[in-house]
């Protein structure tokens, strides 16, 4: 990769996720050397900004949609960004807390705080400061349009790699046997 | 085996009352598929394997190879039919990879692999499916149920005991079994049978038995699907 | 205990009959079952032990079976099972507001039973009352020509016990409404003149009967248009395996929307029909034949067996039809069980056989290897009638009337907007415009012509004709003017195919229900044209990939309307960025109310285009 006469400003969020697809993201290890000539990084963890540049590039999405303030990120993300990638099983179809979507909220609330002992006084919390629960978990592309996706739980170093450098070269992205995998 | 039919391009012999799914695969040609397997005769409900034969679509584990017949399969157009039905599957019911110890040797998601779905796509239906586990030594997770009949003829046709039917009708279909309680523990059903072990996906798990193989080494994580011999 | 409660030693009573009654024959499930649950109400668990014990088959084929028809229970649904027939042209004749009403009236909601266990009320897949709607069901009893004061008189016999029988006949007189009449409906053929005339035929009379129907030009009334001659004479020649014999199978599961003809045919032409098959029977050298009748024309059941009574007395039927010795054949009524499937050839076989309506991989056809793989015909009620007439009158006089391509006559169940719903006979070739002028509409804006999974035809195409080389139907023909939204219409019929769908094959049962999600979406605003385009995708993964014809056809209505109508469809597509399928508001509602909370921060509100909530 020739370095470009502008860098691409990416942003990157964990969502309802667990920062495993943000610590994978770390695997490309000194490939980042490299990347870093292509992009400059802006709304996300390893920069601490906190809020998307208007003119961004690349927005990479980890994690679902289990509440409010999932939502608000991801419109931000939608709005800023010109191409959105989800990564990761939960960005990509839910993942693992959407295996709680055969409950009902009512009643995962109920077990939560009013059965289970020693949470919140057996209150459900109520402050305004803390985002309310959707009823189900969902992936991003229910809610925004998503450009590309990322699958794995954690995809691996390499297969962020892939599909990163797949698009700064300008190809649809693709990824083999191997780098393809959905666990 | 003098009569041959074309295979994208390939000359691909078979015997009569070979269907072009079984003379592909005699040939080496991988043809995707979910509900077909060797052992029981095709199905043809989730027509991952349908081909183009003479243009036209239709279901290669049920139809009959003839002399000449021009089939596509291993075509752009195809595999992006085949990959939206793969994803359909995967929205239908609940198939959550990392938690599932069949991961690595799902077909379901060796397909998906091969056909390069990189999302499901679609909007997920979420359904709420129960698990059974009343049997001392297999669970069932009906969530990962993809309809396509494999444990029910095996239980019908080998084992003899029709512990498995589908029941329901459209996107209400399900797998029942043979109880009046509904439930697994009270058929008679063993581990040894047949069908415990053709569910293409993740419906039989087998209690006190988790990852013995560790992800990353499985079937389908070592070769994809399409350079692997059907087991039998 | 509730209302449908009955003890095990009465259940176990019922099945014993039933079971009795259909030989102890596992081919009859379909049957029986629905004996069983005309008189025990729903399939009850203890209903299921004992027919295990009676049929000899495994509780999974019972439940799998059952399962599968809409109008089998295996939960109580109440002593009084009501079903509102939903077709969008009851739809247009007010049958949402009188289910409301019936539901306000009853205390109860939609697809629920009522707490008492009395009454539950729903909705079905279109009846056949087209002409005489708003439609309904109860305890599959056909209740026609509703309003409010039916409803409320309905609701008030509900409340109080009323058995059915004791409600008025009137509500239950299903009219026949022939409009105008050609050569079946204005036929004078007395039970037995067209078999007398083919047995005049001698010995070569079966293959002479063949013959004539070919060169009639006479085609399958069902829609799809196969040749009929062609097909007797394919069954004639299937070989027989030892034991086997060749079947007669008359295709009375009229299923699709629109369509009533056979229902009139069945009610005052069913010797014409009768008549027709066992000449087919005559023809193809077939013992056995079977009335497949939808289970929503229930209340034929008695009237048709009559019929077949009668014209074994008359040695119509039976052992020696005519006293010709070895003209052996009868016939029995096998009824539907809400299952729109069912009217595609090979899943009617399998029903037939007491199994689930699942069609089958093909080939063979029915013709080789149909009912229990015995050779096989199944035609149209309206085709066996034309036969008939053919085998009377002959083939020429058959063949003069219609078309070059279509010979003969076609009847038409018009329904919709117009002065005069009814049956309407035509010679093949006869034009659309022709029919909106007889039937009294104005102002139409489109016709639908051979239900959701014919075509839909806008005034630019009018002039149109009926027939197979151009618009070839089954007989449905519904009428919308320029008041109706055809976004809506299709919408109706998309949700009619996804709870049709069967289920055995991926892209028709999980494509019809993404296709239903998708039209919802766009009807409660929150369509976008990346909606479109997807709407647009799953109508060709469903044309291409499915299993049968109805996965094939499912989706026509939209393709068609997407055409021809398609400022309905851009109204809709308000959206000008992707909007999700559900209200994200709406998903905060539970936690709202589990936290109290109401401030600005516990809602959220639409994205509008290009610009953050």
């Amino acid at each position: 990769m020739n370095a470009p006469a502008k860098k691409l400003k990416v942003a990157t969020t964990s969502l309802a996720g667990c920062f495993g697809c943000h610590m994978s993201f770390l695997d490309i290890d000194e490939r980042l050397f490299t990347l870093l000539e292509h992009v400059e990084f802006d709304r996300s963890p390893l920069t601490d900004i906190k809020t998307c540049s208007p003119d961004c590039d690349l927005g990479i999405i980890e994690g679902g949609l289990c509440n409010a303030e999932n939502i608000h990120v991801l419109r931000e993300f939608r709005k800023n960004c010109k191409t959105l990638i989800a990564i990761g099983a939960c960005a990509v179809n839910g993942g693992l807390p959407a295996q709680r979507n055969h409950l009902p909220l009512t009643a995962i609330l109920e077990e939560v705080y009013h059965t289970s002992p020693g949470l919140a006084n057996g209150m459900i919390p109520n402050d305004p400061e803390l985002p309310l629960p959707l009823d189900k978990v969902h992936p991003i592309h229910e809610v925004v349009k998503v450009d590309y996706f990322i699958p794995g739980c954690p995809p691996s170093g390499d297969a962020i790699w892939k599909v990163l450098t797949d698009l700064l070269a300008g190809r649809e992205p693709e990824l083999g046997h191997g780098l393809m995998r959905y666990d | 085996m003098s009569q041959t039919f074309t295979l994208d391009g390939q000359s691909i012999p078979f015997a009569d009352g070979q269907t072009i799914l079984q003379a592909a695969t005699a040939a080496g040609v991988f043809i995707p598929h979910l509900c077909y397997h060797p052992e029981f005769k095709p199905h043809g409900s989730c027509k991952l394997c349908t081909v183009k034969v003479n243009g036209r679509h239709t279901a290669s584990c049920t139809m009959r190879a003839t002399p000449g017949m021009t089939v596509e399969s291993n075509t752009e157009d195809i595999n992006a039919e085949r990959r939206s039905l793969v994803q359909m599957l995967f929205v239908e019911g609940n198939h959550f990879c990392p938690a599932c110890e069949q991961s690595g040797n799902c077909k379901l998601q060796a397909t998906a692999y091969q056909l390069g779905m990189m999302s499901p796509h679609f909007d997920h239906f979420f359904p709420s499916r129960a698990l059974d586990a009343s049997h001392p030594e297999v669970l069932l997770d009906f969530n990962r149920c993809i309809l396509c009949s494999l444990c029910v003829r095996a239980s019908r046709d080998v084992d003899g005991k029709n512990v498995f039917a589908l029941s329901g009708r459209g996107i209400k279909t399900r797998l029942i079994v043979n109880a009046g309680s509904g439930r697994l523990a009270d058929t008679n059903f063993s581990p040894a049978d047949k069908a415990a072990g053709v569910c293409p996906v993740g419906v039989f798990l087998k209690k006190r038995r988790g990852f013995a193989v560790p992800i990353g080494e499985r079937r389908y994580d070592k070769a994809p699907i399409d350079s692997i011999a059907e087991e039998i | 205990m509730t209302a449908n409660d009955m003890s095990p030693d009465v259940v176990a009573g019922v099945v014993d009959r039933v079971v009795a009654r259909w030989r102890g024959d596992p081919t009859c499930m379909v049957q029986i079952l629905r004996e069983v649950q005309e008189a025990c109400d729903w399939i009850s668990p203890e209903a299921i032990d004992r027919l295990q014990t009676a049929l000899g088959v495994p509780r999974t084929k019972i439940e799998g079976v059952a399962g599968f028809y809409s109008f089998f229970y295996l939960r109580p649904r109440g002593q009084y099972r009501i079903l509102f027939s939903d077709n969008v042209s009851d739809r247009m004749l007010g049958s949402q507001a009188l289910l409301e009403r019936l539901c306000h009236n009853l205390w109860i909601e939609p697809g629920k039973v009522s707490e008492d266990g009395l009454v539950s009320v729903d909705r079905t897949s279109c009846t056949g009352m087209c002409d005489q709607g708003p439609g309904l069901l109860v305890n599959n009893l056909a209740i026609t020509r509703l309003d409010a004061g039916r409803i409320d008189e309905i609701a008030e016999r509900v409340r109080n016990r009323v058995p059915l029988a004791e409600w008025p006949a009137e509500w239950f007189r299903v009219e026949d409404n022939i409009r105008q009449p050609g050569i079946l409906l204005g036929h004078d053929m007395q039970p037995g003149d067209a078999l007398r005339a083919a047995l005049a035929l001698g010995d070569d009379g079966p293959a002479a009967l063949i013959e004539a129907i070919k060169k009639a030009n006479l085609r399958g009334r069902g829609g799809a248009g196969f040749t009929t001659g062609l097909k007797w004479l394919a069954c004639r020649n299937a070989p027989l395996k030892p034991g086997q014999g060749r079947v007669i199978v008359c295709n009375a599961d009229e299923g699709e929307p629109g369509t009533f003809k056979d229902r009139v045919l069945l009610t005052s032409y069913a010797d014409l029909v009768f008549e027709g098959m066992t000449l087919a029977a005559y023809a193809v050298g077939a013992r056995r034949g079977f009335l497949y009748l939808r289970g929503e024309y229930r209340y034929l059941l008695e009237p048709l067996t009559a019929v077949l009574e009668r014209r074994r007395r008359d040695k119509l039927l039976g052992a020696g039809i005519l006293g010709l010795p070895g003209f052996n054949f009868d016939i029995e009524i096998h009824l539907g069980a809400g299952a729109y499937v069912c009217g595609e050839e090979s899943a009617l076989i399998e029903s037939l056989e007491g199994k689930r309506g699942t069609p089958r991989n093909r080939p063979p056809f029915p013709v080789t290897n149909g009912y229990l793989d015995q050779p096989t015909v199944v035609n149209n009620v309206e085709t066996f009638a034309s036969a008939a007439l053919i085998a009377l009158k002959g083939a020429d006089w058959y063949a003069a009337i219609g078309t070059r391509q279509s010979a003969g006559s076609k009847i038409l169940s018009v329904a919709g907007d117009c002065a005069r719903p009814g049956l309407y006979e035509y010679p093949f070739g006869v034009s659309v415009r022709q029919v909106l002028a007889d039937c009294g509409a104005t102002n139409t804006q489109a016709v639908q012509i051979s239900g959701p999974s014919g075509v839909c035809v806008g005034p630019e195409e009018f002039d149109r004709v009926i027939g197979f080389e151009d618009i070839p139907t089954a007989g449905a023909f519904t009428i919308f003017d320029d008041s109706r939204d055809m976004f809506e219409v299709a919408r109706n019929y998309v949700h009619f195919f996804q709870h049709e769908s069967c289920g055995f094959c991926t892209p028709c049962r999980v494509g019809t229900s993404l296709l239903k999600n998708l039209m919802d979406k766009l009807h409660n605003g929150c369509g976008s044209p990346y909606d479109f385009a997807e709407i647009e995708k799953l109508n060709l993964l469903l044309q291409s990939m499915s299993h049968c014809g109805l996965g094939h056809t499912a989706c026509n209505p939209v393709l068609d309307t997407i055409k021809k109508f398609r400022p309905a469809y851009e109204k809709r597509l308000v959206q000008k960025d992707f909007t999700p399928a559900f209200d994200l508001d709406r998903a905060l509602a539970a936690a709202r109310q589990m936290t109290g909370r109401d401030d600005a921060a516990a809602h959220l509100v639409k994205a509008t285009s290009g610009e953050d909530a």
